[in-house]
């Protein structure tokens, strides 16, 4: 783990060189805190029209030692609600062209059956911001990448639109652009021809709210999201984690996400 | 036998540029297709996010694939010592360059953001076999560039075998990573198997030496000189070898699919209940690409006339092409198994077979990347000396007797 932590923040110093190069090379003459990269703010920092310097969470770099993740109660995730992906689409401007097979989803509900048993459920699932994330692995420009704080995110500006983090992701959890967008959020840059997926509504996270979706359901429906740092041992999701059996999906392919399920065990 | 003479190619300047301007024409409209689809954006593709690598990417693995094996022949002469194929190790060299540049070219424009291409060039991660293969693809041009300059230059010529070498080392690991950029996927059921990378390189050898061929019979009847039957009947045998070979990695492949019980619904899905992919992979695949040209570079009745090993490679490689797609689309067309075992549905196409339907602009793309080989193949022979004089039986066979005339007096 602690490994794990020390390449991620190599990799961190890395970007942070590149931006840093690549701001002084604009001549920009920004002054940007030590620590700070473009990609920690989420979207907002990183569209074009903004400054660099207006960063949602004042300029903090994210934090090394926390993980961000979520625990779904599928027990309380009823299957017609999708109260989750609505507020997903309105958080993040997820404004579709009526093309199922094209438009981008962050996140959908599933709905699962034993055929042996018979079991039933449905829950949903989105980008699974893993800690071994196979969509990082093999991003060629680097443009796919994981924060300290272990949020999986997309470079829009250095994502080439190749396509092969979807081809890696086991989850199905990235869609592609596949033609010209409006109403866009500025928290939440989208562009034709590249890739994007769930940010765990980093922009609200890097300023101590939840995602969209863990607020909405929590709110509107029967609160089956719990989101929090899995490494702060006194944390809600922490102790939950800790006391009820969860499940991570394919948690066989080593991926370790940072999605947890309570109530799927078939 | 007579030492080799190179030469230009000495078509007529008229004929030259009509067949320069035919292949601009196709490759053109191949770059305008592409043009079209960033413009519009990828919806007006077949693609979408499921399948999300479509037709350009069929024709531009198979030609990087076949790209290396068209290198084949000249390691032949320069690693292995077959002089019979001496005469053609530089056309060898010179086909494999622009069969790479083609593949490159069409998987280039299907980039979401062709545009971007010079941060696929200066930004890497040194993770992503992607990345290898940007150096793997650019090496394979350089190092086959300086082998074909040691053969070339006649000052350099004590340092074709090593150049010879050093290319041919470098094709093996160019389509090993080629291969393995779907036998990295954890992923997907179809891939996650590093038996892709020994199996494409199978693969490359009777892609790459089945379009050479077809390619030296095309050349030399378009430029009228001496072809014997030799070569191509030693290309014949070479040919049925290679088939063989990949026929054997690909029995391995779906075998042990077939055995894992946790593979065996992508198997039947790609073996029986595909559709029109399992037609692909059994009438495609199989028995055009594999058991045809077998039968008529086996059969001691066919095996000998050079008709029939031109026949067998156009059976290679339409079984090339067939291979590529179930290798491509077959593997995203079977779900990701997010829940093993389990039924699944969702508003996102979870748990159902992806349907593709590729449209015109994606072929036009991928016929444009074998538009935009061709070009580099017709200016280079047009500008160096690349095509050998003669490949006639007494030029090049180090056997060769002429036939005996009988006098009166001898019976």
């Amino acid at each position: 783990m602690t490994k794990c932590k020390n390449e991620t923040e190599k990799h961190t110093n890395l970007k942070r060189r590149g931006f840093l190069g690549a701001v002084a090379a604009l001549g920009a003459g920004a002054v940007v805190a030590p620590g700070v990269m473009l990609y920690q703010t989420g979207g907002a920092g990183a569209t074009a029209d903004n400054k660099v310097t207006e960063f949602s969470n004042g300029g903090k770099a994210a934090n090394p030692n926390t993980r961000w993740g979520l625990l779904v109660d599928t027990n309380k995730c009823p299957k017609d609600c999708t109260v989750c992906v609505s507020a997903c689409v309105e958080e993040n401007g997820l404004e579709g062209k009526g093309r199922p097979q094209t438009d981008a989803q962050w996140i959908r509900k599933i709905d699962i059956k034993n055929p042996t048993t018979g079991f039933q459920t449905s829950l949903p699932v989105m980008c699974q911001h893993c800690d071994e994330p196979p969509c990082v692995d093999v991003c060629p420009t680097g443009a796919s990448f994981k924060r300290a704080d272990g949020i999986v995110l997309v470079d829009k500006h250095t994502c080439i639109g190749c396509r092969y983090c979807m081809m890696a992701c086991p989850y199905k959890a990235r869609s592609f652009v596949h033609e010209t967008l409006g109403n866009q959020k500025p928290w939440a840059p989208r562009g034709k021809g590249t890739v994007e997926s769930c940010t765990f509504c980093v922009h609200r996270v890097d300023v101590g709210r939840t995602p969209a979706c863990v607020e909405k359901c929590s709110r509107d429906a029967g609160g089956a999201m719990t989101f929090g740092d899995i490494n702060d041992a006194g944390s809600e999701i922490s102790m939950l984690l800790k006391k009820l059996g969860t499940q991570q999906i394919r948690r066989d392919l080593g991926t370790n996400p940072g999605v947890y399920y309570q109530g799927l065990s078939t | 036998m007579k030492p080799t003479v190179f030469q230009k190619l000495p078509l007529s300047t008229g004929a030259y540029y009509t067949a320069l301007f035919s292949l601009a024409v196709i490759a053109g409209i191949g770059v305008l297709s592409a043009y079209y689809m960033e413009e519009n954006g990828h919806w007006v593709t077949g693609m979408n996010n499921q399948i999300v690598w479509g037709l350009p990417h069929v024709f531009a693995v198979f030609l990087i694939v076949a790209a290396s094996g068209a290198l084949n022949v000249a390691s032949l002469s320069s690693v292995f010592g077959r002089t019979a194929y001496k005469p053609l190790a530089r056309l060898s060299g010179l086909v494999a360059i622009a069969l790479l540049i083609g593949g490159l070219t069409v998987l280039v424009l299907d980039l979401g953001r062709p545009d971007r291409l010079i941060i696929a060039m200066t930004e890497y991660n040194f993770k992503s076999i992607f990345a290898w293969n940007i150096f793997l693809y650019t090496g394979f041009i350089v190092v086959t560039a300086i082998y074909l300059w040691m053969m070339m230059e006649r000052r350099m010529n004590p340092f074709i075998s090593i150049a010879g070498t050093a290319a041919f080392v470098w094709r093996l690991a160019l389509t090993t990573g080629t291969g393995l950029i779907f036998g990295f996927l954890i992923a997907r059921q179809a891939y996650d198997a590093a038996i892709m990378a020994p199996m494409f390189i199978a693969m490359s050898f009777a892609f790459g030496l089945a379009i050479f061929q077809l390619f030296i019979v095309g050349i030399f009847q378009a430029t009228d000189r001496p072809l014997g039957d030799y070569i191509i009947l030693r290309m014949g045998r070479l040919l049925r070898i290679f088939i063989v070979g990949q026929a054997y990695f690909v029995i391995v492949y779906h075998l042990a699919n077939l055995y894992a019980a946790e593979h065996s619904g992508v198997e039947t899905f790609i073996l029986t209940s595909g559709g029109t992919l399992s037609q692909v992979f059994w009438i495609g695949q199989v028995i055009i690409g594999v058991v045809l040209p077998l039968i008529l570079l086996f059969n001691t009745k066919t095996k000998t006339k050079p008709l029939h090993v031109s026949m067998a490679s156009i059976m290679v490689i339409i079984g090339g092409i067939s291979a590529m797609y179930v290798v491509i689309i077959g593997g995203q067309s079977f779900p990701l198994v997010l829940f093993p075992g389990m039924d699944v549905s969702s508003s996102f196409f979870d748990g159902i077979i992806n349907t593709y339907s590729p449209r015109l602009p994606e072929l036009l793309l991928g016929v444009g990347g074998i538009a935009i080989a061709l070009l580099i193949i017709l200016v280079g022979m047009r500008i160096m000396d690349f095509l050998p004089s003669s490949l006639a039986d007494r030029d090049i066979n180090p056997h060769h007797k002429p036939p005996t005339v009988l006098g009166p007096n001898e019976k």
